[in-house]
């Protein structure tokens, strides 16, 4: 079934000077969609042109409307010679295709040059009537909502949580088609610009079908990579969360069916109704359980029930050689044995059933609702290299499945679950690849697993949940006398009921009821190794060789940092390795935090090989003393103080921190009091660092020159900083990209470490520095991405945003923290979310209905609550609609956002012949990474939005040739866009008073 | 190890006001490093020179792609390229066309061609002001001369609106659009204790009274060309020191005025000897301004025939004063002098020029 699409284009300004006789330009567009192309008028000798073109109507199948983009073309009239192209805008009308999300595109858009930049701007409105398809075998998903988020959206509720989706699309490069050697480069980057386009376009629809099969209405946490392999040809992959989304009605005190409010918004259009099935209910395919909402009361806030239901079917039937896999690396407190053959796993990652799936769902979340999560295992990765073949047949999807063995490595550990599934395939070069995936393993509540959906009845369950939400997801899942790798257990700080293992890591964001202690703090292990350069396959079985290598180096890196730090968990960690020519790098970011329920970490010991020699004991004595410095200047730094309520459990109050910390390890079990004592034995405790040759010493020098960060800064990789609370809403999002040329081809492995991390650290320091007008404030999702883009190149490129944060009120209690934070579970609450969603979750991720009396740890908010209320009934700001935001995290603090206006999906050539004119390398990627914004921002506000959240650049591929004086460079960028309104600016409504009046009865249960 | 690349790209612009000054000052990258970290305000943030290095390198590629911007500073409002918040967006453009003094001072009245613009080494090289700065005022002058020179309405108006300036950045280039029009001279030696504020001062004397605009404010260039007709009004002042009874009368009706008030130990033989110098002098002045060579010489003029020979008689500023106004008004008294409006109009714009003109 068909839909109209409909573009009107108005005008033009700032257009470039075509015509050098009168320095003027006659200007004529091109709009183009499929196959079919409109013009406009020529208007002539301008360079601030007004079309005002009719309305051109395109009929197209829905199945295009969502493969294809808008093309707009904007040309100069020529009338002896050929008209010359001045610029191209790409819109992506999928936005449009949502019932909720924004229903006209209208705004200026830059006019891009892939040679030129850009080249003015163009005002566009765009439409679509749409007749959706209720065809049981269309081939489109028009409604499927898609969000780059990896939390709930705020402003709805998941009733269902289906699981992992994923899809791939295969096409040759049009760089490497034959044609290229006859067309100009524009010619060559339009093309692929175009095709990359409608992959990701086909990518989105496929992935949209199998939502609709599994019976979810949007995706969350979708993320989306390209691959770009050569002659091997383009890959688009993208992974997601199937889930049904309700939208969570705002202002009324009672809870509306989902499905009435918008329905009623449609009807004037009877074209719109198509767009029903969105919505829960409807579904045609819906999957086995009734929906869920029907049954909920008006005004407890019970929790969201999900299920696990249709599992994915994932075919993998592989063509390509599988050379070797190492499946690694369960990160407790020690790294895993590899014991299952490469082969043999991997006949079992084919092998894996849709059974499977369903029994170890995936997730690609990284904060989940509360009491969604039971308990975290650890981290499981697994990395394959393969050999890239050419493509035969670019229609069939080959067999690049980007989690080759995630299950089966998870299920050696024994955990249910797989949150947070990180698919990436880091790096390809000529015809190897490394792919990699890496998650956190974890129990989910088994009553959110069950088939079939949670009546209220959930919400006593919780009662007996024996664990309370800030430490129970500390609580090891696997059984003790079974452990999946080497860590040592403790009965948990705060409950002592259950065991703890002595450090956490994972890959998800730190929960938002999770107990810690001081902030947070940014933890990187860097790596650089060589490798001999190689072709094929000798090649690929080398790098395969290196990488548990590697990955052991790092995790034991991030450990010594972790305790140097004395913190004892990690959270978001991401481990990224890239293979060039001649070395591979390594590089793993984290948060490191301080969780009160695990014990207190020991200091660093030094131990020496020789003791009888005198010089090297005074050598390490001066070592170990520098090391207690950094661990006492860093306690102090990041507030890390363990609370007084686990000092009066333990009895006497030792002031002494390294002392203290000892007594808790004597405390707790006695494996771990020997290997305190026994120091020289072969089991390795990651404490001990011996001192024996130049290795060990480059470690410990490397660990002690790590910069803290400068007073008033704090970073993390995280969604926010655990233990900044008050953040205020100024905010500077950045992209940083630096590459190093290493200038002596014959470096030691220890040099070109010591080169790859001072380069990692300078880049820190001069953010900082950037950005010291800002202080105090935190960088927060700081993302690394190291590339080897050629011989002796070490690119690295950053995204992350700076905040700022009140200074005054850092102290205070968690009471606060869900102002940032707590919108993640807005799915917890049904009416409030919307007006206080802030408030109201920290008191249900305590006590999940307001009826039931839990006991509440922290300070009740109550007063926080009454004094924001008389906050909120400020009178209407006026915001500037030009300004538009952007931000790597999924909200904005201080603001509300009140609608998801589409997703932001865009991929960027820029090519330039006169380098050296433009400024240089830098001067060419400044301009092109600016230009991105600006188209990014342009798209947001020509949908309306004011803001771009969970914005993410996902490639930045740069080869250039200063001998040619060429550079080319592809930026690929993705986010929400969103509509959001500053807090402050919230209508009273009377649900603030059923706000009050939760807060009280929760605050009454804690006394 | 050499960096290849290393960019740092904000979602808003990230520029500090220093840099930017440094920038606009001429300063390479080396020199602006080199002076902030001798600023010493980056102590306390134990920055190290790569740095501030890479800091600056990224403002200074930031204000080059922007000063293409600056050039049309109304589009700087509505581009998309940058993201700057409203009140950084007032500071790029004020602190973009703000000039040094002295270097105005300089090309105050040349003609703003490719010949002046080849003489700027010379003129940096006196005035201590770097070349690149020199050219962004010069160009920036050239630039407003250019885009106002066939507007219609009041000059510092169109100013303001074309280029969002302050109102009095604006008048100042208001002044300097007008000297450059009407090429007067000012770089004479006699003149050049004379500071482009005092000029531009007096430019805003003239332009308010002695142009087109004063008198009907739809004409194109009614503010940067003088009122014809009113130069040949000027002629008839001729009257003054060529009708031997007006003469005599004038004369006698200040002395009747100034009796006693001037603080000058001078008799008054030699008052009357200045006098009928000064009179010839002055009237002689607004007689030539039809010619424009005269019109060009009109400041020399003012100093040789009035303020030199003052200032030899040590004459204050009060004196002057004092002097010039009754001067003035004893000549509205005069029965048989016709050219009142004309005398107002012009003396006007002469006393107050040489009141700001005379330094004591």
């Amino acid at each position: 079934m068909p839909g109209k699409l409909k573009a009107k284009i108005v005008a033009g300004r700032h257009l470039p000077v075509m015509d050098r006789a009168s320095d003027l330009t006659d200007a004529f567009v091109e709009v183009k969609f499929g196959n079919t192309t409109f013009k406009t008028d020529v208007y002539p000798k301008s360079l601030n042109p007004q079309w005002n073109s009719e309305w051109f109507k395109f009929e197209v199948d829905d199945e295009d409307l969502q493969d294809e983009p808008l093309q707009i073309t904007v040309l100069d009239h020529d009338t002896y010679s050929a008209n010359d192209a001045i610029g191209k805008v790409y819109i992506d009308i999928d936005p449009l295709l949502y019932s909720e999300a924004a229903s006209v595109i209208s705004g200026w858009f830059p006019i891009y040059d892939t040679i030129h930049g850009i080249r003015g701007e163009i005002n566009v409105l765009v439409k679509v009537e749409l007749f959706n398809d209720l065809n049981r075998f269309r081939q489109s998903s028009c409604g499927v909502k898609f969000f780059c988020t990896t939390s709930i959206p705020k402003g709805y509720r998941a009733a269902i949580v289906h699981g992992f989706v994923e899809e791939l699309v295969v096409n040759e490069d049009p760089e490497y088609q034959w044609i290229d050697r006859i067309r100009t480069p524009r010619a060559s980057n339009e093309a692929r610009q175009r095709l990359i386009f409608l992959m990701s376009g086909e990518l989105q629809r496929k992935i949209g079908l199998k939502v609709l099969e599994m019976g979810g209405n949007a995706v969350v946490g979708y993320l989306q990579c390209f691959d770009l392999e050569g002659e091997s040809g383009l890959v688009v992959r993208a992974i997601g969360t199937a889930c049904t989304l309700e939208k969570l009605s705002s202002g009324s005190g009672t809870h509306t069916h989902p499905n009435t409010a918008p329905a009623s918004n449609a009807c004037n259009s009877p074209s719109k109704d198509g767009k029903e099935p969105v919505f829960g209910e409807d579904l045609p395919s819906s999957s086995g359980p009734s929906t869920p909402f029907r049954a909920l009361p008006t005004s407890s806030s019970s929790p969201p029930p999900f299920s696990p239901s249709k599992p994915c079917s994932r075919q993998s039937s592989s063509s390509d050689t599988d050379l070797s896999l190492t499946p690694k690396t369960g990160m407790g407190s020690g790294s895993m044995g590899k014991d299952a053959g490469p082969l043999k796993t991997l006949l079992r990652q084919q092998t894996q059933t849709a059974l499977e799936q369903r029994e170890f769902p995936f997730f690609t979340l990284t904060s989940f609702p509360s009491g969604f999560l039971l308990h975290v295992g650890g981290v499981v990765s697994a990395r394959s290299v393969k050999l890239l073949d050419r493509i035969h047949n670019p229609g069939e999807s080959s067999s690049r499945t980007h989690n080759p063995n995630v299950a089966s490595t998870r299920r050696r550990i024994g955990v249910y679950s797989l949150c947070h599934v990180r698919g990436l395939s880091s790096s390809v070069l000529e015809e190897v690849c490394i792919l990699s995936a890496s998650g956190t393993a974890a129990i989910l509540n088994p009553r959110y697993m069950r088939e079939g959906c949670l009546d209220l009845g959930g919400s006593d369950q919780r009662f007996e949940d024996p664990s309370p939400s800030s430490c129970g997801f500390c609580h090891i899942p696997y059984d003790e006398l079974n452990m999946p790798f080497p860590a040592q257990l403790t009965y948990c700080f705060h409950c002592r009921r259950q065991k703890v293992p002595d450090v956490l890591f994972t890959t998800i964001d730190l929960p938002s009821d999770a107990a810690i202690a001081g902030k947070g703090c940014f933890i990187q292990a860097r790596l650089c190794r060589l490798k001999k350069k190689g072709q094929g396959e000798a090649n690929a079985t080398a790098i395969s060789n290196q990488l548990p290598f590697m990955e052991y180096e790092l995790h034991t890196q991030l450990m010594n940092k972790l305790k140097l730090r004395s913190m004892n968990a990690l959270f978001g960690l991401r481990i990224q390795i890239s293979v060039g020519e001649n070395m591979l790098l390594g590089l793993a970011s984290a948060t490191g935090v301080y969780l009160t329920a695990l014990p207190a970490p020991g200091g660093i010991q030094i131990a020496g090989k020789t003791p009888g020699d005198l010089n090297t004991e005074q050598h390490i004595l001066n070592i170990q003393k520098r090391i207690n410095d950094t661990i006492a200047k860093n306690k102090e730094f990041y507030e890390v103080n363990p609370p007084d309520l686990t000092e009066e459990v333990v009895g006497s109050p030792i002031p002494e921190p390294r002392l203290r910390s000892r007594l808790f390890r004597s405390h707790s079990e006695s494996s771990d009091e020997l290997s305190e004592l026994d120091l020289s034995h072969g089991k390795k405790d990651a404490f001990v660092l011996e001192v024996d040759d130049t290795d060990a010493v480059e470690d410990i020098h490397s660990l002690l020159t790590d910069a803290s960060p400068p007073k008033g800064f704090y970073s993390c990789n995280t969604e926010t900083m655990p233990g900044i609370y008050n953040w205020t809403s100024a905010l500077q999002m950045f992209t940083s990209v630096r590459v190093l040329r290493l200038s002596n081809a014959n470096l030691s492995n220890q040099a070109l470490n010591k080169v790859f991390t001072d380069l990692c650290e300078n880049l820190l320091k001069s953010f900082y520095f950037k950005l010291r007008s800002m202080i105090p404030c935190c960088l927060s999702h700081l993302v690394f991405s190291v590339a080897v883009p050629e011989e002796d190149l070490i690119q690295v490129a950053v995204t992350a945003v700076a905040m700022t944060f009140d200074k005054d009120q850092t102290q205070e209690k968690p009471a606060e923290k869900p102002i940032t934070k707590g919108c993640s579970e807005a799915e917890d609450q049904l009416q409030f979310s919307l007006e206080l969603c802030t408030d109201s979750s920290s008191i249900n991720s305590q006590s999940s209905s307001k009826n039931s009396v839990s006991s509440l740890e922290h300070s009740s908010p109550l007063t926080e609550g009454r004094s924001r209320s008389l906050r909120s009934s400020r009178s209407f700001g006026g915001s500037s609609v030009s300004v538009v935001k952007m931000t790597p995290l999924s909200f904005l603090p201080g603001t509300r956002i009140v609608k998801y206006v589409g997703i932001i999906n865009m991929f960027f050539i820029r090519e330039t012949t006169s380098l050296r004119e433009e400024g240089g390398v830098s001067g060419f990627l400044h301009s092109f990474v600016a230009e991105v914004f600006a188209m990014v921002r342009a798209h947001v506000a020509a949908l309306g939005g004011n803001a771009v959240v969970s914005y993410s650049m996902k490639d930045c591929v740069l080869m250039e040739n200063p001998n040619k004086n060429q550079c080319q460079c592809l930026i690929n960028v993705s986010g929400d866009a969103v509509i959001y309104i500053r807090e402050t600016d919230q209508e009273v409504t009377g649900s603030t008073a059923n706000i009050g009046l939760s807060c009280t009865s929760s605050a009454d249960g804690a006394t | 190890m050499a960096v290849e690349l290393d960019v740092f790209v904000g979602n808003t612009i990230i520029m500090s006001e220093e840099v930017y000054q440094l920038w606009l000052d001429g300063y390479t990258v080396n020199d602006a490093v080199k002076v902030r970290m001798e600023g010493g305000v980056l102590d306390e943030f134990d920055a190290k020179v790569d740095v501030v290095l890479s800091d600056t390198m990224d403002q200074y590629r930031t204000f080059q792609m922007c000063e293409r911007l600056l050039h049309s500073p109304t589009k700087l409002a509505n581009q998309l390229l940058f993201q700057i918040p409203p009140h950084r967006q007032a500071t790029l453009i004020e602190r973009y066309y703000a000039f040094d003094d002295v270097f105005v001072r300089e090309v105050l009245g040349k003609k703003l061609s490719k010949g002046t613009k080849k003489d700027l080494d010379d003129i940096s090289a006196k005035t201590g002001v770097m070349l690149k700065s020199c050219r962004r005022q010069f160009d920036n002058f050239k630039r407003v001369f250019k885009v106002v020179e066939e507007l219609k309405g009041p000059l510092v108006e169109n100013i303001r609106q074309h280029f969002l300036l302050s109102d009095k950045l604006a008048r100042d280039y208001a002044a300097i659009v007008f000297f450059a029009n009407n090429r007067f001279e000012t770089g004479k030696r006699k003149l050049q204790y004379l500071t482009f504020q005092d000029l531009a001062f007096c430019a805003g004397q003239l332009i308010n009274n002695w142009t087109v605009g004063a008198v009907d404010n739809m004409v194109e260039d009614m503010d940067v060309d003088l009122d014809k007709d009113f130069l040949q009004e000027l002629k008839e002042l001729k009257v003054l020191i060529t009708d031997k009874d007006l003469l005599d009368q004038h004369k006698r009706y200040k002395h009747l005025c100034l009796d006693g008030k001037l603080s000058t130990l001078f008799g008054k033989q030699r008052l009357l000897m200045r006098w009928r110098l000064i009179s010839r002098g002055l009237v002689n002045i607004a007689t030539k301004l039809t010619n424009t060579k005269d019109v060009r010489d009109f400041f020399i003029d003012l100093v040789e025939k009035f303020i030199e020979p003052c200032r030899s008689d040590h004459w204050t500023a009060a004196d002057m004063k004092l002097y010039l106004t009754h001067y003035t008004n004893s000549a509205h008294i005069l029965d048989t002098f016709k050219y009142q409006v004309v005398w107002d109009r012009y003396m006007g714009v002469i006393k107050s020029c040489i009141f700001k003109m005379y330094h004591d």
